[in-house]
């Protein structure tokens, strides 16, 4: 069981972040790890580095973690997070070009077969082709 | 000039003084072509870093700037943390490897501004923070001997703000607005020359 990718969900907005978490598990089911985030330190809408931290964490794999990112302000504290991950880790953990529904259900579908990290974040962004 | 604890701790405490002060104008401006929050966020951000000002004054220049850049980083919760936070971290480091003041003055900042770009994958044009810490780093490097540099640096930034106006912003969230972003000064640029002047006005008064 721990051995597939591991899938974080980043919104500015707790409820879309944990409403896209019960999406991915009802269709994929339990067998892939969710953790999501949403929200600033006050509570109101924004993304939070310490929360991304924790939920990279939370599902860590040692496949990796594939993260999918709503607005600008999510991807970029998510890439701030990576960076403050211990070094080992780092390398390891993705932030996606994909949708954030979407992308998580496809990345979750495809690390719940036991796939790579770079083939989960691949099937996620290919719904960002035009 | 060396940065000893008394001015570092009076740099840090001025920025964060005059960015909490400004919150309701960067909100106001944010309103216009964001999402409104950059005021309340960097108040949240600075007010974390005043709350700590004390250990962080107490530490090394490079690692207390660092620590401004991380506290930042942890507490803002918006793009702007990163930004803001990659800068002072990179300042930071700058410090820590051997940079020296005032003669390394220049490529200390010009550390920040690469870290910003790099973070933000953005470059000077695109009505941002940039639009900024690009000018006032042209300046720190072709007026550096002059005695009269902080001046000159203030000089620098309020104009850049104003050349944001008419910018069209093709990064951040004023992005997605396209050609109604053209007409507004940028928060961002706004912030980034509210902590310029604070600099300034601390090290003017020092001297």
């Amino acid at each position: 069981m721990s051995d597939t990718v591991g899938i974080v969900i980043v919104s500015h907005s707790q409820d879309i972040a944990k409403g896209t978490a019960d999406m991915v598990r009802q269709m994929v089911g339990n067998e892939v790890r969710v953790a999501f985030c949403g929200g600033n330190p006050d509570g109101g809408l924004g993304t939070n580095v310490p929360r991304i931290i924790d939920a990279i964490e939370a599902v860590w794999s040692a496949k990796g973690v594939a993260i999918l990112v709503d607005l600008g302000g999510a991807e970029t504290n998510s890439e701030m997070a990576v960076e403050m991950l211990p070094p080992e880790r780092r390398g390891r953990v993705v932030v996606c070009n994909a949708p954030i529904v979407e992308g998580a259900v496809m990345a979750a579908t495809e690390a719940a077969g036991g796939s790579p990290l770079d083939k989960v974040r691949a099937v996620a962004e290919e719904l960002s082709a035009s | 000039m060396v940065l000893a604890a008394p001015m570092l701790r009076s740099l840090i405490a001025a920025a964060a003084e005059q960015v909490i002060a400004c919150a309701p104008e960067l909100t106001a401006l944010d309103q216009a072509i964001g999402d409104g929050d950059h005021g309340a966020n960097m108040k949240r951000g600075f007010e974390a870093v005043l709350g700590k000002l004390d250990t962080i004054a107490a530490a090394p220049p490079g690692a207390a700037v660092k620590a401004v850049g991380r506290t930042l980083v942890m507490t803002v919760g918006g793009a702007s943390g990163p930004l803001y936070g990659s800068f002072f971290i990179a300042l930071g480091d700058a410090l820590s490897a051997g940079k020296r003041l005032p003669e390394d003055l220049a490529d200390i900042f010009a550390s920040g501004v690469d870290a910003v770009s790099a973070r933000g994958r953005s470059q000077a044009g695109e009505k941002t923070m940039l639009d900024v810490l690009v000018p006032v780093l042209d300046t720190l490097r072709a007026e550096a001997a002059r005695p009269d540099l902080a001046a000159r640096v203030r000089a620098t930034a309020t104009a850049a703000v104003e050349r944001t106006v008419p910018m069209l912003a093709t990064k951040g969230r004023a992005a997605f607005l396209g050609p109604r972003s053209i007409g507004h000064i940028d928060p961002g640029a706004r912030s980034s020359c509210v902590l310029v002047h604070a600099i300034c006005n601390t090290l003017e008064a020092h001297l």
